[in-house]
């Protein structure tokens, strides 16, 4: 029991919610203060924010579980496979692709390049134009990637052909698939899909895939869990930055690579293909996050987020407690910087799975990790720092393992809960490569965005009616 | 000797972080070694030599974090072991730079200060009362700077607050100090053994600097909110805060400043003031008061610095009697510079409190006193923008402050009203008081000194100042400023009421 006395007899220490002059006295009197930027949170229906607030116990003890799960996660890369091999519920006819899902119709122009092109390279089409047809036609099925276990960067296109990394949650003993990164340049996740982009996938299924599969079978295994938390002491957040992600895998996996292909030019062409891509292991830090993340689903009541993705139109989240339940909203257009002879108005609305870093507490989360690129968010590493402290304010728990170098160490925040989202109008902070909108062009620019309210909006109110006691 | 191990998989923490966690569970008492390092090669080769490897540990893999004790005793290994996890977390927490974030949310500046113990809010009204309660959950006294919070909702707050023993000052309460440290609309006072209870933000303003300035000091003003001592909310947050001041020990003497109390409120009020063994001094602006009763509030704030300097307070009397010659004397010499049809005060106050004590003290001195906030026997007016007769307005009143900040910041709406009344040529005087202190405009003599100049040809201009020398705006630097402007400046609102009303007497004898 706290007594007004108590108070008198204490050194005041003062939360300052509101007029900032107010600090100035507090500050002048040598008082300890803190000032909060305070915003009235989103608009919700006020009965179904009543109920979130009756069952505010219940939801934090299954948040609370919901990162346990998150933090107690222990990816690693076991293997490589044809997508038409293992990913649950691929078909011959099935196109897998980012974000939530989406007709041909409403498809974004990278999106639809990448459909096509991944057409040609199953041979289902031999141009582009009977290819656009096919596609339009209602014979292949569209389908996300996130409902089939698995993640795609931008387009996010998986056919059933492509060689995919396998990874295990070793903690859960669950599974998550993901492509081989192509490189930069005209490739088919931003939508390109002309002969050298056809070319390039073949190489990549003919010879990248059997060598870094016999590779890895040598290793056994990969904890990627390890190399990330490395990465982020070395200036990566493993979504716009993997330069040491990279070379620390080129580090891991060169030795097998060298021991198992018989052919050493093909073992020089494939470490160097590596090598020259600095995004190489964006393509193990995104399973590798949706491995964790998909261990987590499921638990009742839980408002943490499970998935945020976007497919060039949408933005779409997924919580722990909502089953498979897509929550969506248009997607916005990145604050870029632009390659030379691009500007905003080419840009494609934000696209990809890459967004589920951020989900696992990396990425936009991890920015003040990453000083090297702190242009896309502003250009001084205190924006950097900044983005990351608010990040704190909407999860549900810091990273046991994922840390901030300059804030002494501290765990990334980790596990975004979409009633703390709505309740302090704070939304998530992605920070993300950008498409052009018309197929075929590929990256013009990289920047940072702020995920849209609604998808946050819709997730608040379906987990309210979705509340239960027991 | 024992040695003992654990094995951590897959948790990574930097080499440095966990050098210094090493040796710290290093200088544990009864540990001869330890290590705490990552499990490749190399580290196990250290460990090796140091004694530290066991079979199991040296069956660890790159990735594992590692932890070996030698200790002198089982107790002390395992002690030191246990010791690991907080260290880790101790390193990995000592965070972080305070002023590069700013906390969006009370949850986020508690992270940065565990232990605050107040929450000082002024968003808008239909937000503050949720997080005004989100503070009292999380066990922090609040001041409720906000205005438009329901009275249902101010009720649920107060009554919550008392059952965990915490303070809720407010909604509407513009100022407070607390153990020194000025709240809001507060002025720079001296600390010293008056206590303060106050349910009107300005009275509050104004007896803590009549007291500070005259020499003595404030130990704690707690505010109410206006509408505490109403009917609804029952001074449940007075109460608490007299019951409070009781118990203070460096309060010497209690000051309880308010407009009139609810009857219900005022017994409860009177029934526990008998109950304390300090002297209470009261000044319920406006209320029918007993004959030992301070009628002012500078009547009241002297009183209670003699009382609390050992002095009897019948000499604040005698002093205010003779200061009351003294204004008679300038009364007079006004007057003498006032036309024929000149007879009309017209006061225009920032300060709710001040207006209402104007036309307490005009009672019964002048007939035909209008307001736009009539207390006792004032009448309404019949628009606020054009006054009447004798006219005192509160340009804080919300027909005023609606979009536009209140008067006490933003001069330029009372500016106005001062040249419209000075061009009347029946305005004798113009009454205005001036609120110095933290919140309060920066420079409010540059403010008014054009206008003051202009009116004061016309009319007799009196100023009160409600502020201290040590507040940001300087009391004496306003008040040189705004006689050599012409005014006429008093040292309290009382003696610029009296004052005013004593003019008008004069020309009304003339």
């Amino acid at each position: 029991m706290t007594s007004i006395n108590q108070l008198f007899g204490s050194d005041l220490k003062v939360v300052n919610i509101g007029l900032s002059a107010f600090k100035q006295a507090l500050d002048d009197a040598h008082a300890i203060s803190v000032q909060v930027d305070w915003k009235p949170s989103m608009e919700v229906d006020p009965q179904l924010a009543n109920r979130v607030k009756m069952f505010r116990p219940a939801i934090e003890k299954a948040n609370a579980e919901v990162v346990k799960i998150i933090l107690s996660g222990m990816p690693h890369l076991i293997g490589l496979e044809r997508a038409i091999d293992v990913i649950p519920g691929i078909k011959s006819d099935m196109l897998l692709h980012a974000g939530p899902p989406i007709t041909w119709d409403r498809m974004c122009g990278p999106m639809r390049g990448a459909m096509i092109g991944a057409l040609l390279y199953e041979r289902k089409a031999e141009t582009f134009e009977e290819a656009e047809r096919l596609a339009a036609s209602g014979a292949i099925t569209f389908s996300p990637c996130h409902e089939h276990a698995s993640v795609g960067p931008m387009a996010g296109i998986i056919s059933p052909s492509m060689p995919v990394f396998v990874l295990k949650n070793e903690a859960h003993g669950n599974f998550a698939y993901c492509t081989l990164n192509e490189g930069l340049g005209k490739v088919l996740r931003y939508g390109a899909y002309g002969e050298t982009v056809i070319e390039k996938l073949r190489w990549m299924e003919g010879t990248l895939y059997p060598v870094l599969k016999k590779a890895v079978a040598k290793l056994g295994k990969i904890d990627l869990k390890n190399i990330i938390a490395q990465a982020l002491h070395m200036g990566d957040e493993v979504h716009n930055r993997n330069r040491a992600a990279t070379s620390i895998f080129y580090r891991t996996i060169a030795p097998a690579i060298v021991t198992t292909c018989d052919d050493p030019t093909v073992a020089a062409e494939v470490l160097e293909f590596i090598n020259h891509n600095d995004h190489f292991f964006l393509n193990l830090s995104m399973p590798a996050s949706k491995v964790t993340l998909d261990a987590a689903r499921g638990v009742r009541n839980s408002s943490v987020l499970v998935v945020m993705a976007r497919n060039g139109t949408d933005f779409g989240i997924q919580l722990s407690g909502t089953g498979d339940e897509w929550f969506t909203g248009p997607a916005d257009v990145p604050d870029a910087l632009f390659f030379p002879g691009y500007t905003r108005a080419d840009a494609n609305p934000d696209i990809g799975d890459s967004a589920i870093t951020e989900t696992n507490g990396l990425g936009g989360f991890a920015i003040a990790a990453a000083p090297a690129i702190v242009q896309f968010v502003g250009g001084s590493s205190d924006d950097a720092i900044r983005y990351t402290q608010q990040m704190y304010e909407i999860t549900a728990g810091e990273n046991n393992i994922y840390q901030i170098p300059y804030l002494n160490f501290r765990g990334t925040p980790t596990g975004i809960d979409a009633i703390k989202v709505v309740e302090k109008n704070i939304l998530p902070f992605i920070d993300t490569g950008v498409a052009h909108k018309e197929p075929g062009v590929g990256q013009i620019g990289a920047g940072v965005l702020s995920a849209p309210a609604e998808p946050f909006q819709k997730a608040f109110a379906g987990l309210a009616r979705r509340l239960t006691k027991k | 000797m024992i040695v003992a191990g654990q094995i951590r998989k897959g948790a990574y923490f930097d080499s440095v972080t966990l050098m210094r966690v090493g040796k710290e569970i290093t200088a544990l008492p009864g540990v001869i070694d330890a290590a705490v390092v990552m499990g490749t090669k190399s580290n196990k080769a250290i460990l090796n030599s140091s004694g530290l490897l066991s079979a199991r540990l040296d069956n660890a893999s790159d990735t594992d974090l590692l932890v070996a004790v030698k200790g002198e005793t089982e107790t002390a290994t395992q002690s030191a072991l246990a010791a690991v996890d907080g260290l880790l977390k101790k390193m990995v927490n000592t965070t972080t730079k305070g002023s590069e974030s700013r906390p969006t949310s009370l949850a986020g500046a508690l992270n940065i200060i565990p232990d605050a113990n107040l929450a000082l809010i002024s968003i808008a009204g239909r937000y503050a009362g949720d997080e005004a309660m989100r503070a009292l959950e999380n066990g922090l006294h609040v001041m409720l700077f906000s205005d438009n919070v329901s009275l249902e909702k101010e009720i649920a707050l107060k009554k919550f607050a008392q059952k965990r023993g915490l303070l809720v000052m407010g909604p509407d309460c513009g100022t407070a100090i607390i153990n020194g440290v000025p709240l809001a609309f507060a002025n720079v006072v001296n600390r010293g053994n008056i206590g303060i209870v106050a349910a009107a933000g300005t009275g509050l303003q104004e007896v803590s600097c009549i007291i500070s300035n005259a020499g003595a000091g404030i130990s704690q003003a707690i505010g109410t909110g206006g509408r505490d001592v109403k009917q609804e909310v029952g001074g449940i947050m007075f109460l608490e805060g007299l019951k409070a001041l009781a118990k203070h020990e460096p309060t010497r003497v209690i000051l309880l400043v308010s407009k009139p109390p609810h009857k219900d409120v005022l017994r409860r009020i009177e029934k526990l003031a008998k109950t304390i063994r300090k002297p209470i001094v009261t000044s319920f602006v406006g209320a029918s008061t007993h004959e030992d009763c301070p009628s002012t509030l500078e009547e009241a704030a002297l009183i209670a610095v003699a009382l609390s300097q050992g002095q009897p307070r019948d000499e604040v009397s005698t002093r205010l009697v003779a200061r009351d010659k003294e204004i008679l004397r300038i009364a007079k010499r006004e007057a003498g510079k006032r036309k024929k049809n000149q007879k009309y005060v017209r006061g225009l106050f920032s300060g709710g409190t001040f207006c209402a004590e104007a036309q307490v003290l005009f009672k019964s001195l002048l007939t035909g006193v209008f307001s736009n906030a009539p207390v006792g026997n004032t009448k309404q007016l019949r628009d606020s923008l054009v006054s009447q007769k004798h006219s005192v307005i509160d340009l804080g009143e919300d027909e005023f402050t609606v979009g536009r900040p209140h008067p006490m910041i933003d001069y330029s709406l009372r500016n106005r009203r001062i040249l419209v009344e000075a061009d009347d040529p029946e305005t004798a005087v113009i009454l205005l008081d001036v609120v110095l202190g933290y919140g309060s405009h920066p420079d409010p003599a540059a403010e008014l000194s054009s206008v003051v100049r202009q009116a004061s040809r016309k009319v007799s201009v009196i100023c009160s100042i409600t502020g201290t020398n040590q507040d940001p705006q300087n009391r004496s630097r306003v008040e040189a400023a705004l006689r050599r402007a012409g005014a006429i400046v008093m040292p309290s609102n009382a003696a610029a009421c009296k004052l005013a009303a004593q003019i008008i007497q004069c020309l009304g004898r003339k």
